[in-house]
């Protein structure tokens, strides 16, 4: 399956939608989105991983670029996964403690809420 | 002893038909159900690693993946040409050590967490990666 990307503002909040799969060739179209949004004045970006099918160390390094991008302009990027095949990378290289990882869109926004 | 040998060109859009085809012949030589996502990230690690250093010194240089059924264990060879660097990535913690390009050694530690087995082998003339899981063995019909 190929990627797909969508995104919408809720409040304060980016919401990146992403399905399918996120290796060396898909990538760096989800590179280009999250730059987008940033040089956009998006800071704050929630990253719906839900319909994730793939993902590999390159589309983690995008997220910590992206990361990086945001933290440079005082904002978040933090990220929505369940699926325990694709929590299991972020462990394994130990992204789990640079990331905000929820359970739901609801429940980051939330979170994101009482950090105002 | 089965083997299936599978070359193609440094392009980032064939890493996924190089997964695909390890994971059809993981399950076909009976690496159980739950380790096939294993394999498919490993394989897809292997892959990328091997296509970002062909594109940086050989990009006209085919990739090659063998992967065999060898005694009672599903094994998986992915070979370059390029040159190692032997960058060796300690566990990537600080968001400033990282960046959004590929990282050669984040791909090593990945392939490390899930492969069963794993053996590095690189050379100035290129890297073999050899990863291998438990099978039950090709079924008979």
């Amino acid at each position: 399956m190929d990627l797909k990307l969508d995104h919408h503002n809720e409040d304060r909040l980016t919401i990146v939608e992403v399905e399918g799969e996120i290796d060396v060739y898909t990538a760096p179209r989800l590179r280009e989105l999250l730059i987008d949004l940033v040089n956009k004045g998006n800071f704050h970006l929630l990253v719906n991983m839900e319909k994730v099918d793939f993902l590999d160390s390159t589309g983690l390094g995008v997220l910590v670029g992206g990361l990086k991008r945001v933290r440079a302009h005082d904002g978040s990027l933090e990220l929505v996964c369940t699926q325990e095949r694709i929590l299991k990378i972020f462990r394994i290289t130990g992204l789990t403690k640079v990331f905000g990882i929820y359970a739901s869109v609801d429940e980051a926004k939330e979170a994101h809420g009482k950090d105002k | 002893m089965a083997t299936v040998e599978l070359t193609f060109s440094a392009l980032p859009a064939h890493v996924r038909t190089a997964r695909l085809v390890a994971t059809a012949i993981a399950r076909r030589t009976g690496v159980e159900e739950s380790l096939l996502d294993e394999v498919r990230l490993a394989v897809g690690e292997a892959c990328s690693r091997a296509v970002e250093a062909h594109r940086a010194h050989c990009p006209g240089e085919p990739i090659r993946i063998e992967l065999r059924d060898d005694a009672g264990r599903f094994e998986v060879t992915v070979s370059d040409h390029a040159p190692s660097d032997e960058v060796q990535q300690e566990k990537p913690l600080d968001l400033g050590m990282l960046s959004d390009s590929f990282m050669t050694g984040f791909g090593l530690a990945v392939i490390s967490g899930l492969a069963d087995d794993v053996e590095v082998f690189p050379t100035p003339k290129g890297t073999d990666i050899r990863m291998s899981w438990p099978a039950a063995g090709i079924p008979t019909s």
